[in-house]
């Protein structure tokens, strides 16, 4: 444990240290401040058009605001996720570190779960910057928590899966560029396999959809805290990790 | 310290290093030489237990890198080829990760990091970043990391590569003061480094062990009988450097002698004298004695690049096997 903890901290340094985190939180702060005004206002200017023809329709913060938002949060974070694996192992690789990492007297599933614990730990910072804007949303109006924080949890558990699979593409290559086109075109795939579903009903369109991370995120965003989906994202990670570690192994008996 | 049995490393295509055997004992500093792509990194890397050998067996430090990995690891310091550095960290913080890596804990952690850059000479640069450091510091704190939990065998991979003379003379330095502590094995395909820093070297090529000795032993291998240069001068105007060779190869004892070439009114000779004889004292009577001059006689000393240019040559392998009168031919032939 000491020692995933000690990769954990090298790899949270290397993170902030370089400007890479800090690259990513503004961007990020950026686009999600965009969908967040923009939904917001949407909500206002169909507020407002209702008042006016007198006719009152139910509105929800929740249903009309939070559950987009946290749709669009999933859909973001696929564009960020090979931007935090890429250089997870492509860059030791690159720069010949491995060789201390695998020569110290410590496990490979130490480096990996510290590698992939630091790469979780800087989304959900990603994820807990967008939390400011939620802020206003409780100020002004009086939303459900709950379905927030089950969504939120919906996004950690899609990045997780999603980081494991980026990690372990970066094991694959000593090039952070290739790494990262890979991860994204792995990640951009599993979302739109889901677009089948929509006017497919085969065996092979269920499957499909039930590959894609989008259509496991979706009742978390409802606030609907589904085991099923859960387990999905949960073996996912584990397959992920699972191979990142066959990768590392296979690293020794063939470079 | 180190017991290398039949070890063998095979690719796909190729093999690395082909059954090779030796022991290194405690406390020795050995060279490993070879040309580049003789095996002498995968040799390294099968040790630090970074890749498994196909067949045979290395015991490090009294554990097997096969059985019992971590504890060899525990044993071993490495510095690779390209020192393996963070370049967005700063020294001080980079031994301190290496070092809790090695499994070091605060306070003795730090006391080690104070200690090792000390050692290397890396205290000045101990707050700046490693992506600013000149080459030869990178060298330096590169040596540092693989000594910081004392290790009781250090690896170093070409540890002079690309460093310019005064570097390399540092680290060479370096590298001798480290001996006493450690059992250390540096690779290196450049001779005098051998000569200047080894005690014992291991000479490998294609994969193969072609010799195994120590320094000085080698040398006198290859050389195996004396050979003397001496320089003759005229006391008025030039000689007939046929007169001299003439004279020369009188005296007895000589097998041969070489006229080497000739300065202004110099003659240069290489004499070679048979097995066993000493023939420098008589040389000199007989160059006297004939009324010329002797400007200097000296034993010409084989260099190891020329022991190493002889034994990694065409038919390596054969002259491995029967070492002692072959390389004692070709030293008499030159």
């Amino acid at each position: 444990m000491r020692n995933v903890f000690i990769i954990w901290r090298k790899e949270m340094r290397s993170y902030f240290v370089s400007p890479v985190a800090y690259l990513l939180l503004a961007m990020f702060a950026v686009i999600f401040g965009f969908f967040f005004w923009n939904i917001l206002g949407y909500f206002v200017f169909t507020g407002m058009e209702s008042q006016m023809r007198g006719e009152m329709f139910p509105m929800n913060v929740n249903e009309q605001v939070i559950r987009p938002l946290l749709s669009n949060v999933g859909v973001i974070g696929l564009f960020f996720i090979p931007m935090i694996t890429m250089r997870l192992f492509s860059e030791e690789k690159r720069s010949g570190t491995i060789e201390l990492l695998v020569t110290s007297p410590i496990r490979d599933g130490e480096i990996i779960l510290g590698k992939w614990l630091a790469a979780l730990t800087l989304y959900g910072v990603l994820l807990l910057l967008t939390a400011l804007n939620f802020i206003f949303l409780f100020r002004y109006g009086n939303p459900d928590w709950k379905p927030l924080a089950i969504g939120y949890l919906g996004l950690l558990l899609q990045a997780a899966a999603l980081l494991a699979i980026g990690m372990f593409i970066s094991t694959l290559t000593k090039n952070q560029i290739i790494a990262g086109a890979t991860t994204f075109g792995v990640c951009l795939l599993l979302w739109v396999l889901e677009w089948v579903s929509g006017y497919e009903t085969s065996t092979w369109a269920s499957v499909l959809s039930y590959m894609s991370v989008v259509t496991h995120v979706g009742s978390f965003s409802k606030g609907l805290l589904d085991s099923k989906d859960a387990v999905y994202y949960v073996s996912l990670t584990f397959l992920g990790i699972f191979f990142t570690a066959r990768s590392l192994e296979s690293l020794r008996w063939r470079s | 310290m180190i017991t290398v049995k039949e070890l063998t490393k095979r690719y796909a295509r190729n093999t690395a290093v082909d059954h090779i055997s030796f022991e290194i004992q405690k406390g020795q500093i050995v060279g490993f030489l070879g040309p580049n792509g003789a095996g002498k990194t995968t040799t390294m890397r099968m040790l630090t237990c970074f890749m498994p050998p196909t067949a045979g067996t290395a015991i490090v430090a009294g554990f097997d890198v096969l059985e019992e990995p971590m504890e060899v690891k525990k044993r071993i310091g490495y510095l690779p080829e390209t020192p393996p550095l963070y370049p967005e960290m700063r020294t001080g913080e980079y031994l301190e990760f290496v070092g809790s890596l090695k499994g070091l804990r605060k306070p003795e952690l730090g006391k080690r990091v104070d200690y090792v850059c000390e050692r290397c000479a890396v205290a000045d640069v101990r707050d700046k970043l490693i992506s600013k450091l000149s080459k030869g510091y990178r060298q330096r704190v590169g040596l540092a990391q693989a000594i910081i939990h004392n290790p009781e065998v250090l690896i170093l991979d070409e540890p002079t590569a690309g460093l310019d003379p005064k570097q390399i003379n540092e680290t060479r330095d370096l590298i001798k003061s480290l001996a006493g502590d450690h059992t250390i094995i540096l690779s290196t395909h450049i001779l005098p480094e051998v000569e200047q820093t080894c005690e014992q070297v291991i000479i490998i090529n294609k994969g193969k062990v072609i010799a195994t000795d120590s320094v000085n032993n080698l040398q006198n291998r290859a050389r195996g009988a004396e050979s003397v240069i001496v320089e003759v001068a005229g006391r008025n105007g030039a000689l007939d450097p046929a007169a001299i060779q003439s004279r020369l190869e009188k005296v007895s004892g000589v097998s041969k002698v070489l006229f080497k070439e000739k300065r202004e009114t110099r003659n240069v000779f290489e004499v070679e004298s048979g097995r066993g004889r000493v023939v420098r004292g008589d040389l000199a009577r007989a160059v006297v004695e004939a009324g010329w001059d002797l400007n200097e006689l000296r034993p010409s000393a084989m260099s190891l690049e020329e022991v190493f240019l002889q034994l990694t040559g065409d038919n390596a392998a054969e002259r491995a096997t029967a070492p002692n009168e072959e390389l004692a031919a070709k030293g008499a032939g030159k």
